[in-house]
């Protein structure tokens, strides 16, 4: 069965961008806990400019956004767009080239970033060379997509390929308008943009960075993985369908509350905070969709470690996404925005949603590319505690820094004075800062357990294999 | 659930056709993005000296940028600021400072006048930040020395003991390089999207003022222009 599958599709390929999602995860993860540790113990900084806070937050976000989910996506939707479809990727090389050309980016990214070379755009910080080559292996991976739906078996095609599709065309759009600048040379460059309209084109960007990428596209990796896990089909095709084009639709809208009291007019941000409190609905159909799929089978989540991993990562997306409505109304923004809570709210997305529910789907597609059972359960369920904890306590620091930020910034005393100084709220902080960088370290070391159990799984099945042939020989 | 699965004509034209598939979601996703950027490049009331000329330093012919100052209006960065802002950029200050103030009262107090658009109109790119694990330095040209800033960039927690700002120790020992001072000027200068108005004059006289200088002296100049540009009118509302 296996050796048919194997000839049928390309799945060298998925295992390539699997093992190193898993080994970005790791070291995504692991310089976040660096930045937050430096910024409760700043001595952790060592004067050494490469090393300093502001050089690699952004090797940070980029690590983890395009390094670890950028392998994520490619490898699930690689894997879910030639067995829904039914054929063999449309090009393998030019999947090798999407590989080789992506890891060649993060290589690219892990030594410019801490050079200080940057567009000092959030989440677009590569320099222009970079951006163009992003461009190219973008389109290179999203021409494969397509015509792999083109050659489909399958008169339809499966939602999870509307929302991987959805995700393929907007980026493309954000990434090449976002990154519109005038090279000074090799490695400097200057955004076309100014002032309020860049920051309009920023946040258009940021947050659909958030949306598409990992909203639409790990709602793809969701709507294949769940079923295929859960052994059942989609809850509702109709909300699909329904939660589908609203989200398309609709996420665009919101990079505008990322501004709203600032010298954005107020319109648009007005504008952008409506949509946001409408995309609850859209949001929340699609986590209803994942968690009913398992209705009349919960008893699974007892015995099925990856599963619980899904479930549990749509329980952070419904929560995260009727936090992010409440954030960008008006009077709730003019306390959060600036603060801790904006990073909380991020990271009960990226660790709670994103990396579980590809957690879930890393450790199936190793089962079933390397045909083998893993080689620890038990380790798989320290994983799942790990990163769940690890991310209630991140989340909660977060949300208490923020709040407390807040509170402390706009506080008068009795004679209408400000309360506080700046540097009182920076001391303030430091528990959490120190609290934050527990979280996420204990996070941290779920994502070693979780490669150490897949490296020992790989060996353990490349071992079996290789001794198969031989006894049918002899 | 089986009711659930009826495909209407029009989805299914949608979910059988890739291309179909393909051509409404790029129309779908573009229509957000058009309706809320488009319109700032056109409506006047999006930059503030469309109604509020002196916001806008009025340049006489023949003024340099030396014969600017303080509260005479927005004017392009002087060469040495603007090599400081590149530092500010390298250095990835605008992850831990706006420089956006809110219309809240206690912004005002603690930072000053709310931001304008009008104020950042040549900053490529943006500076306005997300994030004040630090304070916002939108107004904070003026109101600390020189000196200060030189020994709090050096060692922040020698004059401000509860900050987490790393020590910028390696500022003094680089100096700004002329030839990218000119070359950044003209990239300004020329940009496709508000350009930056600086004048022969002003491209010509950019060597001699950063010769010598060190990326130190140039951060502070940058750190000590920001927001003395505009001279505010209490009693006018701007926005």
């Amino acid at each position: 069965m296996q050796a048919t599958l194997d000839q049928k599709y390309n799945f060298e390929i998925i295992k390539a961008f699997s093992v190193m999602a898993i080994v970005y995860l790791v070291v995504g993860t692991g310089i976040g806990v660096l930045i937050a540790s430096q910024l409760a113990w700043p001595v952790l900084n060592f004067d050494i400019a490469e090393l300093t806070f502001g050089r690699l937050r952004p090797l940070h976000t980029n690590a983890v956004i395009f390094a670890f989910g950028g392998c994520v996506l490619m490898a699930t939707s690689f894997y879910s767009v030639q067995r829904t479809c039914g054929v063999p990727l449309w090009s393998n090389k030019l999947a090798w080239f999407v590989f080789i050309g992506w890891n060649l980016v993060i290589v690219g990214a892990v030594i410019t970033l801490p050079l200080g070379i940057t567009q000092s755009k959030e989440y677009a910080e590569l320099e222009w060379p970079f951006d163009i080559a992003i461009a190219i292996v973008w389109l290179s991976y999203t021409l494969n997509f397509v015509m792999t739906i083109a050659n489909r078996k399958t008169k339809h095609i499966y939602v999870s390929n509307w929302f991987f599709l959805s995700m393929m065309v907007m980026i493309t759009l954000l990434h090449v308008v976002n990154s519109l600048a005038v090279p000074v040379d090799m490695f400097n460059s200057y955004s076309i943009f100014s002032g309020v309209q860049d920051a309009m084109i920023q946040w258009w960007w940021g947050h659909n960075a958030v949306g598409f990428y990992l909203t639409a596209g790990f709602l793809g990796i969701m709507y294949y993985f769940v079923p295929k896990q859960a052994g059942r089909p989609v809850f509702s095709y109709r909300l699909s369908v329904i939660h589908f084009w609203a989200l398309t639709f609709g996420y665009v809208w919101l990079g505008a509350h990322h501004l709203q009291y600032t010298a954005l007019p107020d319109w648009t941000g007005s504008v952008g905070a409506a949509i946001s409190l409408a995309m609850i609905i859209p949001s929340w159909g699609g986590a209803i969709n994942g968690m009913m799929t398992l209705s009349g089978a919960w008893d699974k989540l007892r015995t099925d470690y990856i599963l619980r991993f899904l479930i549990v990562s749509l329980a952070f997306y419904a929560m995260s996404t009727f936090e992010g409505p409440v954030m960008s109304a008006k009077t709730v923004n003019a306390l959060s925005h600036y603060t801790d809570w904006t990073i909380g709210h991020v990271h009960s997305g990226a660790l709670g949603w994103v990396a579980m529910v590809a957690a879930g789907a890393l450790y199936h597609l190793v089962m079933k590319l390397w045909n083998t059972r893993m080689y620890s359960e038990s380790l798989i369920n320290v994983h799942f505690w790990m990163a769940t904890i690890g991310a209630v306590v991140y989340i909660i620091a977060m949300w208490v820094s923020g709040i407390m930020q807040g509170l402390m910034w706009r506080d008068y005393d009795e004679f209408g004075t400000l309360t506080y100084t700046f540097a009182e709220s920076v001391a303030a902080m430091h528990p959490y800062y120190a609290m934050r960088a527990i979280g996420g370290l204990i996070y941290w070391i779920g994502g070693v357990v979780m490669l150490y159990n897949v490296i020992m799984t790989i060996r353990m099945a490349t071992a079996s294999n290789a001794v198969k042939p031989a006894t049918a020989t002899a | 659930m089986s009711d659930n699965n009826q495909t209407g004509p029009i989805q299914k034209k949608f979910e059988t056709n890739i291309v179909v598939m393909i051509l409404i979601t790029l129309g779908l996703v573009s229509v957000g993005g058009i309706v809320e950027i488009i319109p700032l490049f056109y409506l006047d009331e999006t930059m503030e000296h469309n109604q509020h000329k002196e916001i806008l330093w009025d340049r006489k012919d023949g003024q340099t940028l030396n014969d600017w100052q303080a509260g005479d209006g927005v004017r392009p960065y002087k060469p040495l600021e603007l090599m400081g802002r590149k530092v500010y950029l390298r250095e990835g200050c605008y992850l831990c400072h706006s420089q956006m103030i809110r219309p809240f009262r206690d912004e005002k107090e603690r930072y000053g006048h709310y931001s304008l658009a009008s104020e950042s109109m040549y900053d490529h790119p943006f500076q306005w930040g997300s994030k004040r694990t630090g304070p916002d330095l939108a107004r904070v040209g003026g109101k600390y020395s020189d000196e200060w800033h030189v020994l709090h960039l050096r060692a922040p927690r020698s004059v401000v003991p509860e900050s987490v700002m790393p020590n910028y120790v390696w500022l003094d020992d680089v100096t700004i390089d002329p030839a990218t001072t000119v070359k950044t000027m003209e990239v300004m200068r020329d940009m496709p999207i508000s350009p930056v108005p600086y004048t022969a004059a002003d491209i010509a006289s950019a060597k001699a003022e950063v010769e010598g200088k060190s990326e130190m002296d140039a951060l502070v100049a940058y750190l000590q222009v920001l927001g003395t540009m505009v001279k505010f009118d209490e009693t006018k509302d701007y926005r």
